[in-house]
């Protein structure tokens, strides 16, 4: 059957074509959908795990045990499981093990912009990159095999166009896949200096073969041409577009690359091109095994992602026409303005940002949709680097603070107007790796104020369920962490349950809470507007007889509350009826109740 | 305008639904027995960014993208974001465009300013303008979330040669069953929006 589907879903069908038994992942854009779908398709056991290196482990302990296993990430979450996957890459594996890795040139829902094939060279671990949907099902597919064959993790190589994407795939049937025999071999699986220098020999013949093996994974297009293009993955898509009349070599496995296959292509054209998004990968290999006048980065950049007009402006210098505004209208492209993303109306973090912004305090923040507390109007966010980051770089600013006043010779640091400082962070990015950062504080003595958001969702990557919500993947209960027990289990005494809506007392909340001589937790409860089963009502209207025109509801940056000229109004399409706003008037002009006919 | 080959951009807010029109043309395009790419976004921008989505079929697609200068058609879900994406437009393309304005954070605190009139002054003589107000016709069928498929409509219009009942059966293939009958209401006063401007 021929289907339409995203690469994401493609590279779910591959797996579980595959027999894969076991999919342990932790969400992250453009990951996510691949173990969601699997998910929903039977006969595979999967979950979502509180972080990629559990997921990475539940996977390597399926794959030790005989099972077939893959875990999913987006590409930061590498980092996090990477510790796995390097001492993986020397134990091999038993059942077939691959790790699905989606990349994001361009940064569309990222904090970098980083280049996982260097984990493939680093690591010693096959790598794979398909270029569109129907690759996806069939390289993922493949993947299990390989792994298996080589006994080696192998690891599947995604961007967001490739995972983002849908296309045509013929999907067929799964094919159960029996689990191998387990066999004890400490030699092979504890990886102690003795046993994991043996393995090093072996990760060397392993590379050696497997280089062979990439040869395998050539696809010649068009041959005998004067421009020759080395591309992979999505960027072979742009070069079949951009330049339909070259040889193309397209790589299918990227590590290793195929020596002797790309030594081939490049004899036989005069000018070489090599394709790729961010950093120079291909090319450098090509350098080093002796064909230096190929040419990469010299014409495309290493910044975003590329694209077939994009290519075509960096190596021919043309720009493609495109429909103008005519001269008769003074209206310009330029005059669009900019429209970032914002905390959705009925929001619940928008009450913790709104404020933490009055109370004008430093904010270490993390990885999820209230990262956009940065952003206008709340501006109260002063660094966000990486998941789970928050509680440790709050600790770290104090302790410098302290350090520094203890050495200083009036015993205090230079006024810098730093009020207090807290650190904000969602439920499941707390579970993620908050709670080591919140061990770290009561360990060694801090007195940092930490504010879990807890939206009972895993909000920016769409939803998904997380340890403390009480529901598995598949919906099935379970049991629900109580954040509360858990902070306090840590050596937390101060940790108090807060409405983020009830202005008044949140913001006593946190100032009580920064002031306290001992670390302490407010955990601002309060559900994702967009949750199923949250259902406010009514939308609020503005009485424009009431409204005394002070613009005190404009602060709380909900896009659902508008200026018209010199009035105020709310756009009823928009307005969840979270009633949030409603305390803000002083003069009781927004009402939470059906307008009169003409009040609109 | 040829629906068998055709590059489509599809523009607007995030939580405008432009995901659900993308999959409407990629299902009708595939059920024509063309080959067809559509490139989604997900995650942060659908936080109430601007989010473009491309659909393309042809006989044979590669990228999955719609560059600059490449779109037969704009279909914009929102006034300023249909300004935006002009300069995605081939000479001689087509904007279909909601009139509805929904003023980014950036025009709320007041750092930018939402051009005025943007409907009847975007115009020039290598591209045409078919601008409808979606959201009243959506909110005229009983649900402002409509807007999408009153769009829908209005571009279904575009393509004499594909019968009404085709694409109702894409339709039916996208939406939930519980919310069809909503959909097929709002998809009709869009196409007849156009018809009768036409």
């Amino acid at each position: 059957m021929r289907e339409l589907l995203l690469g994401n879903e493609a590279v779910a069908r591959g797996a579980w074509e595959a027999g894969v038994h076991v999919v342990s992942s932790y969400p992250g854009t453009p990951s996510t959908e691949i173990t969601e779908t699997l998910a929903k398709l039977s006969g595979v056991y999967c979950e979502w795990s509180p972080n990629e290196k559990v997921s990475a482990e539940v996977a390597a302990g399926a794959s030790i045990g005989g099972g077939r296993a893959m875990c999913c990430m987006k590409h930061v979450g590498l980092n996090v499981a990477a510790d796995p996957l390097f001492t993986l890459s020397y134990s091999g594996v038993n059942g077939g093990l691959v790790f699905a890795v989606a990349d994001d040139p361009g940064l569309f829902s990222s904090q970098n912009d980083q280049d996982s094939r260097f984990y493939a060279l680093s690591a010693h671990v096959p790598m794979l990159e398909p270029s569109d949907s129907e690759e996806c099902l069939e390289y993922t597919k493949k993947a299990f095999a390989l792994s298996e064959k080589y006994d080696t993790p192998v690891i599947l190589r995604l961007t967001t166009r490739v995972s983002h994407s849908r296309s045509l795939v013929d999907v067929g049937e799964r094919k159960p896949v029996p689990k191998k025999p387990y066999k004890k071999d400490i030699r092979k699986y504890v990886m102690m200096p003795g046993m994991a220098k043996k393995r090093q020999a072996v990760v060397k013949e392993r590379d050696a073969a497997l280089s062979a093996e990439s040869d395998s994974w050539v696809k010649l297009i068009n041959p005998g041409q004067k421009l020759g293009i080395i591309t992979s993955g999505i960027c072979y898509q742009y070069v079949r577009e951009a330049f339909p009349d070259a040889s193309v070599l397209k790589l299918g496995m990227i590590y290793p690359l195929p020596e002797a296959a790309i030594k081939e292509f490049a004899a036989s054209c005069e000018e070489l091109l090599i394709v790729e998004e961010l950093e120079p990968y291909i090319e450098n290999f090509v350098h080093q095994i002796g064909i230096p006048y190929a040419e990469g980065k010299k014409y495309f950049t290493p910044l975003g992602e590329l694209g077939t007009e994009k290519l075509k402006n960096s190596y021919y210098g043309t720009t493609a026409p495109c429909a103008k505004i005519g001269a008769e209208s003074d209206l310009s492209t330029e005059d669009a303005p900019s429209r970032p993303p914002t905390l959705c109306p009925g929001c619940p973090h928008r009450g913790v940002f709104y404020t933490l912004s009055r109370l004008k305090l430093r904010v270490t923040g993390d990885i999820g949709c209230y990262t956009l507390g940065a952003t206008e109007p709340y501006k109260a966010m002063d660094a966000c680097i990486c998941m789970g980051a928050s509680v440790g770089m709050s600790h770290g600013m104090e302790k410098a603070e302290k350090c520094a006043a203890a050495e200083a010779e009036n015993g205090t640091c230079a006024d810098d107007g730093i009020r207090g400082t807290v650190a904000v962070i969602g439920d499941s990015t707390f579970i993620h790796s908050g709670i080591t950062g919140l061990i770290n504080v009561v360990y060694n003595k801090g007195a940092s104020t930490v504010i879990i958001l807890d939206n009972s969702i895993t909000g920016m990557t769409g939803h998904q369920q997380n340890p403390t919500t009480g529901k598995t993947i598949r919906m099935e209960d379970t049991y629900p962490i109580d954040l509360t027990m858990l902070c306090r289990a840590v050596g937390v005494n101060r940790v108090r349950v807060e409405d983020p809506f009830d202005l008044k007392k949140f913001r006593e909340a946190v100032l009580e809470e920064i002031a306290a001589p001992e670390p302490s937790v407010i955990i601002a409860q309060r559900p994702c507007a967009l949750l199923k089963g949250v259902n406010y009502g009514l939308p609020v209207y503005i009485d424009g007889s009431a409204c005394r025109r002070c613009g005190a509801c404009m602060k709380l940056g909900c896009p659902a509350i508008l200026k018209d000229g010199n009035d105020y109004r709310i756009d009823r399409s928009l307005c969840l009826g979270c009633g949030f706003c409603v305390q803000m008037c002083h003069f009781g002009a927004m009402k939470k109740e059906q307008p009169p006919a003409d009040g609109k | 305008m040829d629906f068998n080959n055709i590059d489509i951009l599809i523009i607007g807010v995030g939580g405008q639904g432009t995901l659900l029109a993308s999959r409407f043309l990629g299902d009708a395009a595939m059920r024509l027995g063309r080959d067809v790419k559509v490139s989604e976004v997900h995650g942060m921008s659908q936080r109430g960014g601007s989010v473009e989505t491309c659909v393309r079929i042809g006989e044979n697609i590669a990228s999955p993208i719609i560059d600059r200068g490449m779109a037969d058609v704009v279909l914009a879900f929102e006034s300023a974001e249909a300004l935006r994406a002009l300069g995605y437009l081939k000479p001689g393309g087509s904007v279909i465009m909601n009139t509805q304005e929904i003023l980014p954070m950036t025009v709320v605190t007041g750092a930018a300013v939402y051009p005025e009139s943007i409907p009847e002054r975007l115009s020039g003589d290598n591209f045409s303008v078919t601008a409808v107000d979606a959201l009243r016709a959506a909110e005229e069928c009983g649900n402002a979330k409509c807007v999408n498929v009153v769009l829908l409509g209005v571009l279904s219009a575009h393509f004499p040669g594909i019968s009404e009942e085709f694409w109702k059966k894409s339709l039916e293939n996208t939406v939930p069953a519980k919310f069809l009958e909503l959909n097929v209401r709002a998809f009709d006063a869009g196409r007849s929006i156009a018809m009768k401007s036409m």
